[in-house]
C-alpha cells in the first residue's frame, strides 16, 4: 500500500514538473533568473543614487562641528566613504554579495549583524501573517464560491468589503485593547526573542500577524472566490459533472488547480506588502525588526543601515516574484512553452 | 438606467468625507492649530461636538482637515499614476513587442519592487518628511499599475477593425492611441483610478503614522492614531474617530469602484443578469 502512494505521488510529481520532459522547465527557470539579475542590478543602482544625491557628510555629522579636517578624512577612510562613486558602488555590491553590508555609522558594529538580528523579527512575523492569511482565505473563498448568489456568499462579500477597508495598524490598536488589555491573553507590544522558547516568541507576534493578514486575506478570499467561480463556468467542469462528480468533486479534482493561477499571483504580491506592511505594524507593537531599526537609521542619518535594509527589503520581493513564476511554471505547464 | 446600489452607496459615503474636506477648506468649528490645554481631552459637548484631544484641539476640525489632507495626498498621487502611466502603457502596446514596450515593461517590474513604503523611505532618507513626498511616494507606485492597465487594455483594442481603418486612412500610432484607443480604456481607468485612490487613503494613513507623511501641525488620520497611541485606553474615542473616518472613506471608494465597473462594463453587466 505505501509503495503503491509513493508512486502515486511520484507520477503527480512527474506530471506537475513536465511530464516526461524537464527541459522547457529548466529553460524558463534559466530566463527567469537572468531577468531577476538583472532587476537586482537596477534595483541596487537606483537605490545607490538615491542615497548618494542625499546632502550632508555623515563622518562630519558623526565628529561634530569641532572635529579636524584629518579625523573626518580619517573617518571618511573608515567608513569606505572615500573614493569615486564607481568605486564604492562596486565596494557596496560586491560586499553585500559576500555578506559584508559594512558598518553602521551610529552603531558602530557591521549593518549585517543589525539585519541579521532583526530580520529574526520581520521575516517570521510576514511569513507568519502570510500563512494565517492564506489558511483562512483560501476556505472563506472556496465557501462564497460553493454559496455563490446565497446569502453565505453576501455576508462574506461584505466581511471582506470591510476587511479591506480597515487599516492594519488601527485594526492592531483595536486588537491591543481588546485582547492585550482588556483579557490580557496575548503581550500588549515587545519581543522576548527567541532563546526563550517557541512558545513566548510565537504569543508575542500572534498579535501582529492577524493584524497584518486581515486585510490581505479579505483580498485573497476575494480572488480565491471569483478564480473559483470564473472556473466553474468552464466545459470541463460540465463535462465532469456529466460523468457524475459532484461539485465538490469536480471542483477539487479540475478547478482547484486552474484557480490557483490568479491566486498564486495575489499571494506572492502580498508578501512583499506584508513585509513593507510589518514595518509599520512593528511601531504599533515595539517589534524590534527591520521596521524600528530603518526608522532609526533615518533619524540618525545611519545612511548604509537604510540603504542595506531598503536594498534587502527589495531583494526579498524579487525573490518572491521570482518564485512566483516558478510556481506558475509548476502549475500551468503551457507558460512553460512561452505564450 | 439603472443604477448599481454599491454606487450609491459608495458614492453618499465617500460624499460626506468629501464635502467634509471641500468645507474645511474655509470653515472648521474650531482652528486646527488652537491649543486649548485647560480643555484638553474632554468629552463631546461643551462646544466640543467630538470632544478635544490631548492637546486640547477640536476633533471635528481635526477629522474634517484631516480628510482634506487624505483625499488631497491620495488624488494627487492618483493625478501622478494617470499621466505618467496611461500614455507609457498606450505607447507600449503601440510599439508591441518592440524595444519600447520591453524596456518599459521591465521599468515597471523595477518599480513594482519598491513597495510605496519602500519609496517614501527613501524619498524621506533624502528630502525629509512631508505631505509632499507622501503625494510623490504613492504617485510612483501608481504610475506602473496604470501604465500595466492601459497596455493590457490597449492590446485588445488594436486588433479591431476600426483601428486597422484609422491606419489605413494614414493615422500614426501615436495619435490612434490618443483619438481611438484611449476613449476605448477610459471606463477602465475610470474603475482603476478610483481603486487607486481608496489605496492611496490607507496609504497616506500608514505613512503619516509612522511620522512619513504630513507634518504638525497639518492634521491626519494616521498621525491623530500615532498620537493617540498612548491615550487609547483612557480615551478610545482619541484612536476610534480617525480609524473609523479612513475605513469609511476606503469602503465608500472601493464600493463605488465595484459599482462604477458593473455600470461601465455592459459585459459584465450583461453576465451578472
Amino acid at each position: 500500500m505505501p509503495s503503491r502512494m509513493a508512486s502515486r505521488d511520484a507520477s503527480l510529481w512527474h506530471r506537475a514538473v513536465g511530464g516526461t520532459n524537464v527541459r522547457p522547465m529548466i529553460h524558463y527557470a534559466a530566463t527567469r533568473l537572468i531577468s531577476l539579475a538583472l532587476s537586482l542590478l537596477a534595483a541596487s543602482l537606483v537605490i545607490f543614487a538615491v542615497v548618494e544625491v542625499i546632502p550632508g557628510d555623515p563622518a562630519s555629522f558623526m565628529l561634530g562641528l569641532n572635529a579636524s579636517e584629518d579625523t573626518v578624512a580619517a573617518l571618511r577612510d573608515d567608513l569606505g566613504l572615500s573614493g569615486g562613486l564607481l568605486e564604492r558602488y562596486v565596494a557596496w555590491v560586491g560586499g553585500m554579495l559576500t555578506g559584508d553590508f559594512g558598518t553602521s555609522y551610529t552603531y558602530r558594529v557591521p549593518v549585517s549583524e543589525l539585519v541579521a538580528a532583526r530580520l529574526w523579527v520581520s521575516l517570521p512575523l510576514a511569513l507568519y501573517a502570510l500563512a494565517l492569511s492564506t489558511v483562512i482565505a483560501l476556505p472563506v473563498g472556496m465557501l462564497a464560491a460553493a454559496r455563490r448568489g446565497r446569502p453565505t456568499d453576501y455576508g462574506i462579500m461584505g466581511a471582506t468589503q470591510l476587511g479591506i477597508a480597515v487599516p492594519n495598524f488601527w485594526f492592531a490598536m483595536l486588537l491591543v485593547v481588546l485582547l492585550a488589555i482588556t483579557w490580557p491573553i496575548f503581550p500588549s507590544g515587545g519581543f522576548p526573542g527567541w532563546d526563550g522558547g517557541i512558545g513566548p516568541a510565537l504569543r508575542a507576534l500572534t498579535l501582529p500577524a492577524v493584524a497584518l493578514a486581515l486585510p490581505q486575506a479579505s483580498i485573497l478570499a476575494r480572488v480565491m472566490r471569483s478564480a473559483l467561480i470564473e472556473t466553474l463556468n468552464q466545459d470541463y467542469i460540465r463535462t465532469a459533472r456529466a460523468k457524475g462528480l459532484t461539485e465538490g468533486q469536480a471542483i477539487r479534482r479540475h478547478g482547484m488547480r486552474n484557480a490557483m493561477i490568479p491566486v498564486l499571483t495575489i499571494i506572492g504580491m502580498q508578501f512583499s506588502f506584508l513585509l513593507a506592511g510589518a514595518i509599520i505594524i512593528e511601531k504599533v507593537f515595539f517589534l524590534p525588526g527591520l521596521g524600528l531599526l530603518i526608522f532609526q537609521g533615518i533619524t540618525q542619518r545611519d545612511l548604509i543601515v537604510v540603504e542595506s535594509v531598503v536594498m534587502l527589503l527589495v531583494f526579498a520581493v524579487i525573490l518572491v516574484t521570482f518564485l512566483v513564476d516558478l510556481a506558475y511554471a509548476l502549475v500551468d505547464p503551457r507558460l512553460r512553452h512561452g505564450r | 438606467m439603472k443604477w448599481p446600489v454599491q454606487l450609491v452607496a459608495g458614492a453618499i459615503l465617500f460624499g460626506v468625507f468629501l464635502v467634509a474636506a471641500i468645507v474645511s477648506l474655509g470653515w472648521t468649528p474650531h482652528d486646527v492649530t488652537d491649543l486649548n490645554i485647560a480643555a484638553k481631552l474632554s468629552p463631546s459637548g461643551d462646544g466640543y461636538l467630538l470632544g478635544t484631544d490631548h492637546l486640547g484641539r477640536d476633533m471635528l476640525s481635526m477629522l474634517m482637515a484631516g480628510a482634506r489632507t487624505s483625499i488631497a495626498v491620495a488624488l494627487v498621487a492618483v493625478g501622478i499614476g494617470i499621466v505618467l502611466g496611461v500614455p507609457l502603457g498606450l505607447s507600449a502596446a503601440a510599439n508591441r513587442g518592440g524595444l519600447l514596450d520591453e524596456i518599459i515593461m521591465r521599468g515597471n517590474d523595477l518599480v513594482f519592487a519598491f513597495p510605496s513604503l519602500v519609496i517614501a523611505i527613501l524619498i524621506t532618507a533624502v528630502f525629509g518628511p512631508s505631505a509632499l513626498n507622501a503625494i510623490i511616494a504613492i504617485g510612483i507606485f501608481n504610475i506602473p499599475v496604470f501604465a500595466r492597465v492601459s497596455r493590457g487594455a490597449a492590446l485588445t483594442i488594436w486588433p479591431r477593425e476600426f483601428i486597422m481603418a484609422a491606419r489605413v486612412a494614414g493615422k500614426g500610432r501615436a495619435l490612434i492611441s490618443a483619438e481611438h484607443i484611449l476613449p476605448n480604456i477610459a471606463n477602465l481607468l475610470v474603475v482603476q483610478g478610483t481603486i487607486q485612490f481608496s489605496m492611496g487613503i490607507l496609504a497616506e494613513a500608514g505613512l503619516s503614522y509612522v511620522g512619513l507623511g504630513a507634518q504638525p501641525p497639518t492634521p491626519s488620520w494616521g498621525r491623530m492614531l500615532a498620537d493617540a497611541q498612548t491615550f487609547f485606553y483612557a480615551y478610545p474615542r482619541l484612536a476610534i474617530l480617525p480609524g473609523l473616518c479612513i475605513v469609511m472613506t476606503v469602503l465608500g471608494l472601493n464600493l463605488m469602484g465595484d459599482g462604477l465597473r458593473d455600470l461601465l462594463d455592459p459585459r459584465l453587466r450583461r453576465a451578472m443578469k
